[in-house]
């Protein structure tokens, strides 16, 4: 009971990180880096709160949702796209404008510089280990699917080739007479959907939306989607780890044992050790982060 | 001597994108009923209209000095200092914790190079270790600064929570001895601001930066790291040095802004009194494209813009500002390239 219990946990936290590093990969395989993933994220679960406040239908919650991170998406893929504009900064901005944006829009809508009414999910009855409740969340089986998704785009579709290509050798994509531009646009709108969604999972979940709720998970799945090197399997293995030990530190927390700092540390160390190569060096794409030509 | 081509390229960005600010701001402002000249005033009048204000905006353009000459320093050398907050928030940390070792009664001046480098030498080391990561692995530097943010941060509230702090609060002792003197002791006007003398050496720190940059071999070692590593590398300047360096010197920076908040205002280190200021200290460097004047120019800018929103606040949410200081960051690192290319394409079309 007590290892369900503990499975349940891990599985719960997992889902937004599934949602939100399908996002990174997708983004980060095309050359565009994901430092706005926590954006999206933060758009998606304002989205999804006032779709389903609007109209008490969480489907159409969970449509905003997509809106809301794709919103998002749009305005990096702006700067860093159609204006050439340095990634990180532009990337850096879009966070910023998507916590100021949420929090005026809490204000406008219902008032509040904190929290909205309560969202109506999608319901479940609860069980003895709440397994039950979390495998009648349709959001938890699309996580699931999420970084799958991204693998078969990827390997298996003429999308995928070119997203690849045009983040290994833009120059090359070109002479080949592939759209960098659109293949670009392409990646990077469905990154922001796929982090929206991990974003309206928070808010339908907790039945609320509150400002900052996203509280770095953003940060975290492109930890993971570092730490797992860009490849969608190892991505979802280091979202399951990442989560895994935070449901660990939550139990060892009466226990007193171990100080919560140092497990919120694990995804940012363990990223900084992939990428100084200790054990494998992590390669990231050939053109991350640099300006089309 | 600035040709004027140059100075073209280094004004407009940020003209385009004070304007580009302004009508997100009108917009904002009409949606909230409220008419955006009265709320424009309001802010200005709550910020340079009064010393009190002014005293206020002088307290946060320090620090965004400290952490914008940070960035610049980073960026002139090719790299990206995301992490100016963890290393601002060590800086304050490893003073307070030096200062708690010192009795009372010690003169603030013969104490000041003690706290300056306990706060250069903690903050030099966050920067110091992603810049050896990139010249020793090739870590990509934004990645392990923003990473090395949360762990240090992490790191720095473990300490507070569970050695340092005064019971029920998230800050350390007030400091026995030390502590620097507010503006309001010379000028009475400024009664109750933040602004002190850590302002003067944000000045300092300034031209220090600009003569270092522009005047000194090592100035140039980095610039032209920044530039061109390759070329740098051939011209026989050893570039994975020169990166821990500048790391280094832009960790240091930071790390001395911890003062403005330790020394000069409370007196002790607050977990969180860093939050934010790393990531507008890279809207400092970008706005005030990496050159010292522009960037406390800038620096008094995104002051005036965090100040002012506390000062419309009655009007409207004072979260506005959040939204207007993200919006001159897109439109300044579009309008960049973006204006370089229709000055030339207008230049070229003068010159034909």
């Amino acid at each position: 009971m007590m290892a369900l219990a503990f499975l349940t946990q891990t599985l719960r936290i997992a889902i937004p990180y599934l949602f939100a590093a399908a996002g990174g990969v997708m983004t980060e395989r095309v050359g565009i880096i994901g430092l706005t993933l926590e954006g999206y994220m933060l758009g998606g679960a304002f989205g999804a709160a006032v779709g389903s406040l609007a109209t008490g239908n969480p489907w159409i919650g969970l449509a905003a949702g997509a809106l809301g991170g794709l919103v998002f998406a749009l305005l990096y893929g702006l700067g860093a796209i159609r204006f050439r504009a340095d990634q990180v900064v532009v990337g850096i901005a879009v966070n910023l404008l998507a916590i100021g944006l949420t929090r005026v829009l809490l204000r406008f809508l219902y008032d509040s510089s904190s929290n909205s009414p309560r969202v109506p999910g999608f319901n479940v009855t609860s069980s003895g280990s709440g397994f039950g409740a979390l495998a009648q969340n349709p959001l938890v089986w699309m996580g699931f699917l999420a970084l799958p998704l991204v693998a078969w785009i990827l390997y298996r579709t003429p999308l995928g080739l070119r997203i690849r290509a045009v983040g290994e050798h833009p120059a090359a994509a070109i002479s080949l007479g592939v759209p960098v531009t659109r293949v670009r646009w392409t990646a990077v709108a469905l990154s922001g959907i796929l982090a929206g969604l991990g974003g309206a999972y928070l808010a339908l979940d907790q039945h609320q939306f509150t400002d900052q709720m996203t509280a770095l998970r953003g940060f975290i799945a492109l930890a993971a989607t570092i730490f797992g090197r860009w490849d969608p399997k190892r991505v979802a293995l280091a979202c399951l780890l990442f989560a895994a030990a935070e449901t660990l530190q939550i139990h060892l927390q009466g226990v007193g044992a171990f100080p919560s700092q140092f497990v919120e540390m694990i995804p940012y160390v363990l990223t900084i050790v992939a990428l100084a190569g200790v054990v494998g060096r992590a390669v990231p794409p050939a053109a991350l982060g640099r300006a089309p030509e | 001597m600035m040709t004027r081509e140059k100075f073209e390229e280094a004004v407009l960005p940020p003209v385009v994108a004070l304007l580009v600010a302004m009508l997100v701001g009108d917009a904002l402002i009409l949606l909230f009923g409220q008419s955006p000249g009265a709320v424009y005033r309001m802010l200005l009048e709550g910020t340079w209209g009064n010393a009190y204000g002014l005293g206020q905006v002088l307290y946060k353009a320090t620090t965004l000095t400290f952490t914008g000459l940070a960035v610049a320093i980073g960026l002139r050398a090719g790299l990206f200092n995301i992490g100016a907050e963890s290393q601002l928030a060590a800086g304050g940390f490893m003073a307070a914790v030096v200062g708690l070792a010192i009795p009372a009664g010690v003169p603030a001046l013969l104490l000041l190079p003690v706290y300056f480098l306990a706060a250069a030498l903690a903050g030099g080391a966050v920067g110091a270790l992603p810049g050896w990561l990139k010249a020793r692995f090739g870590a990509h530097e934004v990645i392990t600064t923003i990473m090395l943010n949360f762990v240090v941060l992490a790191l720095l509230n473990y300490l507070i929570s569970s050695r340092f702090k005064v019971p029920d609060t998230l800050h350390t002792r007030e400091l026995a001895s030390g502590r620097l003197p507010r503006l309001d002791a010379f000028l009475p006007a400024f009664h109750g601001s933040a602004a002190n003398v850590v302002l003067l050496l944000a000045l300092a720190a300034a031209v220090l930066v600009g003569w270092f940059l522009f005047r000194t071999r090592a100035g140039f070692e980095l610039r032209a790291t920044g530039l061109q590593p390759a070329a740098a590398e051939y011209g026989g300047v050893k570039v994975g040095r020169v990166w821990w360096h500048a790391m280094a010197i832009s960790g240091a920076l930071a790390g001395i802004g911890g003062l403005n908040y330790v020394l000069g205002y409370k007196g002790y280190y607050e977990e969180g009194f860093a939050t934010g200021a790393g990531f507008l200290g890279i809207a400092v460097a970008l706005v005030g494209r990496s050159h010292p004047v522009g960037i406390v120019l800038a620096a008094l800018l995104f002051a005036t813009l965090s100040q002012g929103g506390l000062a419309v606040n009655a009007l409207v949410p004072k979260q506005m500002v959040d939204v207007l200081q993200a919006v001159v960051i897109i439109a300044v690192a579009t309008s960049v390239p973006e204006v370089r290319r229709l000055l030339r394409g207008f230049r070229r079309s003068n010159d034909a």
